[in-house]
């Protein structure tokens, strides 16, 4: 999370209204995530399912192709995992912290 | 200029709706505020008005329509009565937080239940924490005249909240009465255009109305609420000069009658006030020293400018019409005691004309006997209920 000091009730837009548009990028979401999605980019067949189904647009990609994802972002749903069609999973579901709730 | 008629409460309030010509009525009929709807859907049927009617399936979808063409940037009004505003709860509250300025009229009338369609002030007090700038009417003329100011209050941009106009159901909405109309023209010049500075269908400045507000800036956005109704006060203030300026009928936070030298007094709201000048006027005959405060605006509460008005006055009855259930006595009476708070004052509460219950002449000067022996130090309870058989 950001330190930056936020707007106070004087400056801030009233009715909780935002004024500019496509600002979500500046908002983390990151931190939500329970489970991490992690390309394995050996199985990958670049279809960019996950691209299209990601609901918070966090897949990053370049020319074209899947080249990571954006973890700043990424809240850890498991679409991407779950429509991910090659033979081998590209996407797989890890643990965040890398130990399920439990492990000792 | 100003025109001489006679017509009901809810007649007046559907002619100031047409010459207000607002560019939409969202609005779900309900006993006593049908007519307000029925006569106002005429209008837009006859051409009379350039309003989009909206028909909705509820009151829920009434407010939510509002909500939607307010933050569109459309001038937008509905009206309701008790269940009706009951059933609008969790959107009346969005109106008001995404600072909207809608004009509601609401014909009060008793909240469900047992099940009454007759006069009290429950619905409007239910909704009184929700943001929503508060006036009440003694009668037609000030209920016309208070929903035309309701626009020009409601719209000043240090304010941009939305305004509900009460009018005693029955009493006020369905009783015929002699009231000055203004002109259609003149009406059309006070309000003027209404011109959002935000608004969803302005292409060229994309916005997001009601997204989620947590823990980071939801408290930031309610502090900047609580200052609106500061600036409401005094916009309250200017409007009703500048209306007075227009029509002759001048409107502040109250309205003071016989006040000057009462040494007992009573202070309520509605059309019962009418009944207290009466009440007043005969005591007074007497040589009684009796005095009435009318208060018009209820929220945001003029507190400090009602003690200064009876700083004079040892002994204060309060009438309300509507119960908390706080066992602590009405809402007018728990926030008297806040105007009050640290001044010799003896406040004594009427809860008065639930569901309708007639409250007459002979009632008022019941309540007035009952001060004079407060006054007289004799022993009265803190907490009475007019009119109600033991
Ligand atoms: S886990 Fe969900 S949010 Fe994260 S990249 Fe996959 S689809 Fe997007
Ligand atoms: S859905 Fe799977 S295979 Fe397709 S681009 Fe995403 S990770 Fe690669």
């Amino acid at each position: 999370m950001s330190k930056e000091q936020k707007p106070g009730w004087k400056s801030l837009p009233i009715g909780g209204l935002i004024l500019t548009a496509g600002n979500a990028d500046e908002y983390n979401t990151g931190g939500w995530r329970v489970k991490r999605p992690e390309w394995i980019p050996d199985n990958c067949i670049h279809c960019l399912f996950c691209w299209v189904y990601c609901p918070d647009s966090s897949i990053e990609t370049e020319e074209g192709k899947m080249t990571g994802i954006d973890y700043e972002h990424c809240k850890g749903c498991g679409i991407c995992a779950e429509v991910c069609p090659a033979k081998e999973k590209a996407i797989v579901m890890e643990p965040e912290g890398g130990k399920e709730d439990g492990d000792e | 200029m100003n025109k001489r008629v006679a017509l009901t409460g809810n007649e007046a309030i559907a002619k100031a709706m047409q010459q207000i010509n607002p560019d939409v009525v969202a609005a779900y009929p309900i006993t006593p505020q049908t007519e307000i709807v029925q006569i106002f859907s005429k209008y837009v049927a006859d051409g009379l008005v350039d309003t989009e009617f909206v028909t909705v399936e509820s009151e829920h979808s009434a407010m939510s329509a509002c909500i939607g063409s307010a933050a569109g940037g459309a001038r937008s009004m509905t009206a309701t009565s008790a269940n009706g505003l009951a059933l609008m709860w969790e959107v009346v509250y969005i109106a008001a937080s995404t600072r909207l300025p809608i004009v509601m009229p609401v014909v009060n009338r008793a909240l469900s239940g047992p099940i009454n369609i007759h006069c009290d002030h429950s619905d409007a007090m239910g909704a009184r924490d929700s943001g929503w700038i508060q006036l009440f009417s003694e009668n037609a003329q000030e209920a016309y005249d208070n929903a035309i100011q309701a626009v020009r209050i409601a719209e000043n941009k240090d304010v941009l909240l939305p305004v509900m106009v009460n009018l005693d159901g029955f009493i006020i909405s369905h009783a015929v009465e002699n009231l000055n109309i203004n002109d259609a023209e003149e009406v059309q010049k006070f309000v003027g255009e209404y011109k959002a500075e935000h608004y969803l269908l302005d292409k060229e400045n994309p916005i997001t109305v009601g997204p989620l507000d947590l823990q980071d800036f939801y408290f930031e956005h309610k502090r900047q609420q609580s200052e609106a109704m500061k600036y409401a006060k005094e916009t309250v203030k200017e409007i009703g000069k500048e209306y007075g300026k227009l029509t002759g009928r001048e409107y502040g936070f109250f309205s003071e009658y016989k006040l000057e030298d009462a040494e007992i007094a009573l202070i309520g709201m509605g059309s019962t006030m009418g009944t207290a000048k009466a009440a007043v006027d005969e005591l007074r005959e007497q040589g009684v020293k009796v005095g009435l405060l009318k208060l018009r605006m209820f929220r945001p509460f003029p507190a400090e400018e009602l003690a200064k008005a009876l700083s004079h006055v040892p002994v204060i009855g309060v009438l309300d019409r509507a119960e908390t259930f706080s066992t602590n006595g009405g809402p007018l009476f728990t926030d008297m005691h806040y105007a009050l708070y640290g001044q010799d004052h003896k406040l004594i509460d009427f809860i008065y004309g639930l569901g309708g219950r007639d409250t007459n002449v002979s009632h008022v000067k019941g309540m007035f006997e009952m001060l004079q022996k407060a006054k007289d130090g004799q022993p009265i309870d803190r907490i009475n209920y007019i009119g109600v058989r033991e």
